[in-house]
């Protein structure tokens, strides 16, 4: 072997070799990244314990008066676990909450038998589901409401078109094909990662969206510092 | 600490080693995936001026070279769209004096942006304007145009601000496109047809580009304020305490760090949604 073919060889080995370190530098940071959730993980247990026993003053007494609707996110896989669901929205109702939706992007109706269960028997607790169909789909359906109403028309009344297109016709096309529900002025997801799955876009412009983990683990303490944390912001809208 | 500061001499020392340790910690990163589109919803820029006892205006005037320093950062990382949100309809509710404020800097923005030795021409970054430019003062929509022209011709990345925009807005918008659409390419009037998801879609100002995969939200709200919410179903939502302008390298470097652990959820979700 000659001394080109040599330094050539040595260059692939560096090359190699340094790619094996910055890889094993990619997998470091990420053990260091799961360490620091874990860590996370356990101050927000602890946290969750002493609000859920009482011994943090501050999230003894929610001011619930601001939060008129609340909306939960959850796993479509997650929607089969009845008995959770029930759990938190009893806590919900202990804490206040009045109307809440249930979001999951298939729109299993998990609690088709639970009909006869007290929580929802509760005159003063209002339940709504929704879907991904109560989206993006659902804007389609209104779309064509107001293509109908532009179809019609005529050449000489086409100055009217601005009229027709506004969002207070969207809202009101929306209505019109059963697709429209309040805004939630808070929005708790239960899964894994913070992201919406596709909560119905007209209803989520000004919502606060909070992170709860996944159902599995889901916390007493944490639903009451969450909703404690809402009432706390103020919201300028723009101004 | 911030690893960049953006009002930092890029000449000194320091700085370049900075930017050493920057790209070394990017190489690592662009082991794993790197996403292809990250929104930022800049919140924070007249809060900042207030906490350094700054004029307002020049809390936007930081917050504009912080944009420019995360979109540096994005395209050195491997991020080809970058999404701005600059101004909303609902900012023309503040006072006169502050809109016109704001629309003199964009305007002068715009203009140094569109000049030859702006980073965008260096860089190779197409501009887009997002927005119902209509409600902008006849000389800014021009700037605004006169940007998205020259800068249509490049493809390395594309940064699209949103001025003048919200969601709803932004759909109610494509809405009256598609019907225009189809009711010009209709030739049996008597035929029955309808808009389908497709045809509202591609009139969507943000359609040139893919579903952001990230937004981030700066000053530590929790809501999208009527951002991207038809494009975010599958996005991952992060909101850092910082105000914009102190957001810096360390806060994207957490926010692509938290998609690497989560985009095989997020891969399975933007294909069920």
């Amino acid at each position: 072997m000659n001394f080109k073919e040599e330094v050539q060889l040595l260059h692939g080995c560096i090359g190699q070799v340094g790619n094996l370190v910055v890889k094993l530098l990619w997998h470091l940071q990420h053990v260091m990244v799961s360490l620091w959730y874990f860590g996370i993980g356990m101050a927000d247990s602890l946290e969750s314990y002493c609000i859920s026993k009482g011994l943090l003053r501050r999230y003894k007494s929610l001011h619930i008066g601001r939060l008129r609707y609340l909306a939960i996110v959850v796993e479509s896989e997650d929607a089969h676990q009845t008995a959770k669901i029930i759990e938190l929205l009893e806590w919900l109702a202990a804490v206040g909450v009045k109307q809440v939706c249930l979001y999951d992007t298939e729109g299993k109706n998990f609690l088709e038998s639970h009909e006869n269960d007290i929580l929802l028997d509760q005159k003063n607790f209002t339940l709504e589901f929704a879907s991904f169909s109560d989206g993006k789909e659902a804007v389609v359906k209104a779309a064509n409401v107001l293509f109908m109403k532009y179809f019609k028309l005529s050449a000489s009344c086409r100055n009217q078109e601005d009229q027709i297109f506004t969002e207070a016709q969207m809202t009101e096309a929306l209505k019109a094909v059963g697709c429209i529900g309040l805004e939630p002025d808070l929005l708790l997801v239960y899964g894994p990662v913070r992201c919406h799955l596709g909560f119905p876009p007209w209803r989520l412009r000004y919502t606060e969206i909070i992170h709860m983990g996944p159902l599995k683990f889901m916390r007493y303490g944490s639903l009451r510092k969450a909703i404690y944390k809402f009432t706390m912001v103020r919201q300028n809208y723009g101004k | 600490m911030m690893l960049i500061d953006h009002m930092e001499n890029e000449d000194s020392i320091t700085f370049r080693g900075r930017r050493f340790i920057a790209k070394c910690i990017f190489n690592v990163l662009r082991i794993g995936p790197i996403p292809n589109h990250i929104a930022f919803i800049m919140d924070g820029n007249r809060r900042f001026a207030k906490k350094r006892n700054m004029a307002e205006g020049v809390g936007h005037e930081v917050g504009f070279q912080t944009l420019k320093s995360m979109i540096v950062f994005c395209l050195e990382l491997g991020v080809k769209c970058v999404t701005a949100y600059a101004f909303s309809i609902d900012n023309f509710r503040r006072k006169p004096e502050e809109v016109q404020k704001l629309m003199d800097l964009m305007m002068e923005k715009m203009k140094h942006l569109t000049e030859r030795e702006s980073f965008v021409h260096q860089k190779q970054v197409r501009i887009h304007i997002a927005g119902n430019l209509e409600l902008l003062n006849p000389p800014l929509r021009d700037a605004a145009k006169r940007l998205m022209e020259v800068t249509a011709g490049y493809s390395k990345a594309v940064l699209t601000i949103c001025i003048a925009y919200t969601s709803s807005n932004e759909i109610v918008h494509a809405v009256r496109e598609s019907c225009e659409e189809k009711r010009n390419s209709i030739e049996d009037q008597t035929k029955d047809v309808s808009l389908d998801l497709v045809d509202i879609e591609k009139h969507m100002y943000m359609a040139i580009v893919p579903d952001p995969e990230i937004v981030i939200r700066t000053s530590g709200e929790n809501r999208l304020s009527n951002f991207l919410l038809w494009q975010s179903c599958s996005s991952q939502l992060v909101s850092t305490a910082a105000l914009w302008p102190e957001i810096g390298f360390w806060h994207l470097v957490c926010a692509v760090l938290d998609f690497q652990r989560n985009h095989i959820y997020l891969g399975k979700k933007k294909k069920q949604i």
